[in-house]
């Protein structure tokens, strides 16, 4: 069986060099960057292979019902159908999730959210297999949906689910519970639902193996051996017999790192012995994937006159959906996050997360973090205002510094450089251009190309937001990363489970590896899963935790390197270095190239880079739960049509802790981009669901920040290399959209002089 | 199945009296969406974008006449933009480049969705659509040709050939709100024309009824009050205006705005375009 890939721009990176040159600290521009660029890299949804078949899922269009009957007996008449599929015939596990398996390959009782999935098919064309969906007979009992979070909680609503309504509860109490003022400042704040807005859609092709012993499937996920795991689950097959192969990418954000089309994929090529092909379009896209928690919180700041953080009360209630998937995970980093970048010894926290008949929640960019910052922001300006400080003083008077702790007890030993982000954010100029620019285009004001406004109606206002995030993954879990590389006449080649999905990954690792090993020439391998786990690409982490298991592989090898120069020259090996692309003895005149002096041998070293243990939270919400954090800081100036309610964001400036920035280029795409969804949340971005009905399925209805909406963002990286990250760097995805979105909600505040809680800001909270 | 590349009008004409039922395509950037959405199922295509007759305009001083097929990209741009700078406005916030490139007017016509952009313009400059069939040719006023949201006059069979309008000394201009600042569908539009040789000033609403609305209480208050020769209009005349403009509008709630948004932001938009045209206190 041959899958089609054409030349070096494929998906797995298989052969492909990483970057043609650089070494750590250089500006490396990406392998598949032209590619993409020119339409040759192949993603995902262009991969097929001889005889293949189409897949399609039916889905429920109710939020909530029972399950009747199920007749599949119509699909099977229609010809060119090769499978039809229902939860029978799941030979393994009926369930699937990242924490909890809470969540069916296909309903058979009860629908739970609008667009799950109840059967699947295979057929030889995509509209076949759309007609045949279409024959598919469901009866429902159509019941009436929990949507409101506090029924959940409250215990008004019966259980949708055998697991129940709350899928966590988390106290935090910390310190004296009796603090109280002088000044007190509150407010409640609403965040909707924010869908991660990939490009390259879900897909994946899945091949038999012969006499159905096993399936390979080429995939854009985010993390191939956790998928491995619940895909064999249910397949009812060990590990060893499903081989992931990771598939281009077009972005993941968080929305591929749960199951969506692998096992019904995998399900129907076992079945019919064929390759299976599944690619979900736009709509089915925004089903079949779990979003931002949509969340209400609550915080109330008890502060000196001077403005200093006294004590937080705060209460987090999390829309988690029909089913579990990380939303655990999410509630904890939300309420262990509720002080933000600033010292702060006393807190009552009550956090939740339910579930409802809305769409499943998991993860996205910035995981509970974004919630958090949105509500703790507003509050250091209303703080700011009670006492008379400006929003900058207020902040530097509360920041976070190394030795400080979080409401959880856990000493932040990081470099935390809370205040010069500030002020190196603030040090940063000013758009120098009017309102509508020098050169009064229309297109630069608030509504844009619709020509709305003239500059007299606009105002501008300025706000701040700064942010802490946590790295790598928390409360005891081991998220260790593997990499192996071989090293042989000069060339190395890596191989490793990391998933790529634009960080950017696959340049770091050449620049690593010329760093530390001296060579020219860098190979990746394909990315799958015949190594070990790479963990998952998300928590800001795999610079850090993948990064490390190369640099670590590079050491090894080169220590071996050493020890054969060393014997063949009689040298010790101690006394040997890299510099630049040669092998040097320091004590003596020895200098040969890399490529000769491994010239002829193949030295060949696997690392696992595990983090230090975490601990899980206590009942009272204390413990050691995360492994690193970065911070950073945002200031916005927005343009605001009052009357219309309309926005234009001018300019973000940021500075970010990144530790080391060992691909500039790549830390400046990654704020640019983390910056745009965070003005997304901002202004535009919500999945609207009325009644757990979806309303705007579709890239016509559901926004994203175009070119004309999006500002110049102005960056300082802060490079303060951090003792406990692996060569220094932390990692930089995340802290963009962490409050970005808060400092543009507050420079619309300082316009228009009205308090705005919820996001995304519509231009009737403005203008009402 | 069958797709007819046609060439001339007259082939155009022969496809459709084979395939009367058959769907038309000019930039097919709605058409497509609606077929891959599964909205649509299109048995026999004409392809109507390379026929000749539909693609050119014509300016014959005092009307322009835009062949179905011209796009907006040649719309937004001179010369065409200078005679009817109401409908170079309105093709400028259509979609992004690519789908001005494609995208045309009778196809915008063809759909006459209360959100087309082009509509407003073409309400308020009391477009004429001709339409024909190889049974004979007929012309009507817009506001006859569209009935309803998505709903116009044509019939099957029948081809929107183009829109006559004049050509106006006077300020005329478009105004669109959506929640981002490109590449969004109208939640409610205007368009105000201008006309100093009749006296006249022309308002239209987009997005805020089934059809596009004509102001006429508001047209004729301003005709009333607005100073032509000096180009002047009170700051009460525009907030007059205003408020006859949003008393016009029959907005809808939906999931992309409120009524009551909708309602506010037409007159919002009526009470600028009106200070534009009459800059002058
Ligand atoms: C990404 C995107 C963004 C968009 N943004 C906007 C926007 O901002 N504003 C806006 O108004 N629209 C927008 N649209 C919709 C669309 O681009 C416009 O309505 C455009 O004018 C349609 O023209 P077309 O030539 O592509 O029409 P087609 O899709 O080819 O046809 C549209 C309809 O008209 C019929 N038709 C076409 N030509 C004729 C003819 N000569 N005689 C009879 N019937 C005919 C077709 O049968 C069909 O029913 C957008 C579409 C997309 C995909």
């Amino acid at each position: 069986m041959t899958v089609t890939q054409t030349g070096t721009d494929t998906g797995t990176f298989a052969g492909t060099h990483s970057g043609l040159a650089g070494r750590l600290g250089d500006s490396v521009a990406r392998p598949d960057g032209v590619p993409k660029a020119q339409g040759s890299f192949q993603f995902a949804g262009d991969l097929t292979a001889d005889g293949f078949l189409w897949g399609a899922t039916l889905r429920s269009p109710h939020p909530y019902a029972r399950i009747v009957r199920i007749d599949v007996s119509g699909a099977w008449r229609i010809n060119g159908v090769e499978a039809v599929l229902t939860a029978a015939d799941v030979p393994g596990k009926a369930t699937y999730g990242l924490i909890s398996h809470d969540q069916p390959v296909f309903a058979s009782d009860y629908v739970r959210f609008q667009g799950e999935a109840m059967a699947a098919v295979a057929a030889d064309h995509p509209d076949t297999c759309r007609r045949a969906l279409a024959a598919i007979v469901v009866e429902y009992e159509v019941l009436a949906p929990l949507t409101d979070p506090e029924r959940a909680i409250d215990g008004s609503f019966p259980p949708i689910h055998p697991d129940g309504n709350v899928v966590r509860h988390q106290r935090i109490v910390r310190g004296d519970q009796s603090i109280h003022g002088p000044v007190v400042v509150e407010g409640t704040y609403e965040l909707g639902r924010q869908d991660q807005a990939f490009l390259g859609l879900e897909a994946a092709l899945a091949l038999p193996a012969p006499g159905g012993d096993g399936v390979e499937l080429h995939v854009a996920t985010q993390w191939l051996h956790e998928d491995r795991k619940q895909i064999a689950a249910c397949l009812g097959m060990p590990d060893e017999k499903v081989r992931i192969v990771l598939g281009g990418v077009g972005g993941a954000f968080g929305a591929r790192e749960d199951i969506s089309l692998q096992v019904h994929a995998c399900l129907l090529a076992l079945r019919t012995g064929r390759p299976v092909k599944i690619q979900y379009d736009r709509e089915e896209s925004f089903h079949g994937h779990v979003h931002r928690h949509p969340c209400t919180i609550w915080m109330r700041h008890h502060a000196g006159t001077d403005g200093t953080i006294r004590r937080i009360e705060a209460r987090f209630v999390m829309d988690g959906g029909a089913y579990a998937s990380t939303s655990s995970a999410v509630l904890i980093n939300a309420v262990t996050h509720t002080q933000g970048p600033y010292r702060c010894d006393h807190a009552t926290v009550d956090g939740w997360a339910v579930r409802t008949n809305n769409l499943p929640s998991g993860a996205m960019r910035g995981f509970g973090v974004v919630q958090a910052a949105f509500a703790h922001e507003g509050q250091m300006d209303k703080l700011a205002a009670a006492v008379g400080l400006d929003p900058v003083e207020v902040r530097l008077r509360n920041a976070m510094r190394t030795g400080d702790h979080l409401i959880t007890g856990q000493e932040i030993v990081n470099v935390a450089p809370v205040a010069r982000l500030i002020q190196e954010t603030a040090a940063l100029a000013l758009p120098t251009e009017p309102v509508g620019g020098h050169d009064h285009d229309p297109m630069r004001l608030p509504g844009g190309a619709g020509r709305t406004a003239d500059e007299r109606h606009i105002v501008r206002g300025i706000g701040w937001g700064v942010g802490i995030k946590n790295l790598m993954y928390s409360e005891a879990f081991d998220d260790y990363s593997t990499a192996r590389v071989r090293v042989a006449d000069g060339v190395a080649t890596v191989k490793f489970a990391t998933v790529e999905v634009g960080q950017g990954f696959v340049t770091i690792v050449g620049q690593i590896a010329r760093t530390v090993l001296g060579v020219e020439e860098v190979v990746i391998d394909s990315i799958d899963t015949e190594i070990g786990s790479a963990g998952s690409t998300s928590a800001s982490r795999q610079t850090w935790m993948s990064g490390g298991a190369v640099e670590g592989a590079c050491r090894l090898v080169r220590e071996r390197l050493f020890e054969h120069v060393a014997e063949l020259h009689d040298l010790e090996a101690v006394q040997l270095e890299i510099d630049g692309t040669d092998v040097v003895d320091t004590l003596g005149s020895l200098r040969m190239s890399v490529a000769a002096a491994t010239a002829g041998i193949v030295i060949d070293e696997t690392f696992e880079h595990h983090h230090p243990a975490t601990e899980e939270l206590d009942e009272l919400g204390q413990g050691n739960c995360h492994t690193a954090f970065a911070f950073v800081a945002h200031r916005a100036v927005v343009d605001v049509d009052p009357e219309l309610g309309l926005v234009k964001v001018v300019q973000i400036a940021t500075a970010q802790d990144v530790g080391r920035a060992l691909n500039p280029l790549s830390v400046v795409g990654q704020i640019e981009g983390g910056i745009a969804q965070g003005v997304g949340l901002a202004v535009m971005e919500e999945l609207l669901q009325v009644d757990g009905i979806v309303k705007n399925a579709t890239f016509t209805d559901y926004l994203v920040p175009t070119f004309l909406d999006m500002p110049d963002v102005v960056i300082s990286l802060v490079e303060e290399p951090d003792p406990h990250a692996p060569m220094g760097a932390k990692g930089v995805g995340e802290p963009p959209t962490v409050s970005s979105t808060p400092a543009v909600v507050a420079a619309i505040r300082d316009a228009i002089g009205k308090d705005l809680h919820r996001v995304p800001v519509r231009p009737s909270d403005i203008c009402s | 199945m069958s797709v007819i590349v046609a060439t001339s009008l007259a082939e155009a004409f022969a496809a459709l009296s084979a395939h009367p039922e058959a769907t038309l395509v000019a930039g097919g950037t709605d058409v497509m969406v609606e077929v891959n959405a599964g909205h649509r199922h299109v048995a026999d295509v004409v392809m109507v974008n390379r026929v000749g007759e539909l693609c050119t305009w014509r300016h014959d001083g005092a009307m322009l006449h835009l062949g179905a097929g011209v796009t907006w990209s040649q719309i937004e741009a001179a010369p065409i933009a200078e005679w009817v700078p109401v409908l170079a406005q309105a093709a400028r916030t259509v979609g992004s480049p690519q789908i001005r490139h494609v995208g045309t007017i009778g196809g915008n016509l063809g759909t006459c969705s209360p959100a087309g952009d082009g509509l407003p313009g073409l309400a308020a400059l009391d477009a004429v659509v001709h339409l024909a069939s190889p049974a004979g040719e007929r012309s009507l006023p817009f506001a006859e040709f569209m009935v309803g949201p998505k709903r116009t006059a044509r019939v099957a069979g029948e081809l929107i050939i183009g829109v006559t309008v004049p050509v106006l000394r006077g300020w005329q201009g478009y105004s669109k709100v959506g929640v981002r600042n490109a590449m969004v569908i109208a939640t409610a539009s205007v368009a105000l024309v201008t006309d100093l040789d009749g006296r006249t000033v022309r308002l239209a609403l987009g997005s805020v009824g089934p059809t596009i609305l004509r102001c006429t209480e508001a047209e004729a208050f301003a005709a009333a009050n607005v100073d032509f020769a000096n180009g002047a209009a009170s700051a009460a005349v525009v907030s007059e205006f205003a408020a006859l403009a949003r008393a016009a509008a029959r907005p809808i709630d939906d999931h992309r705005s409120t009524a009551e948004y909708r309602r506010h932001a037409v007159g919002v938009l009526a009470g600028r375009l009106l200070r534009r045209a009459f800059p002058n206190e």
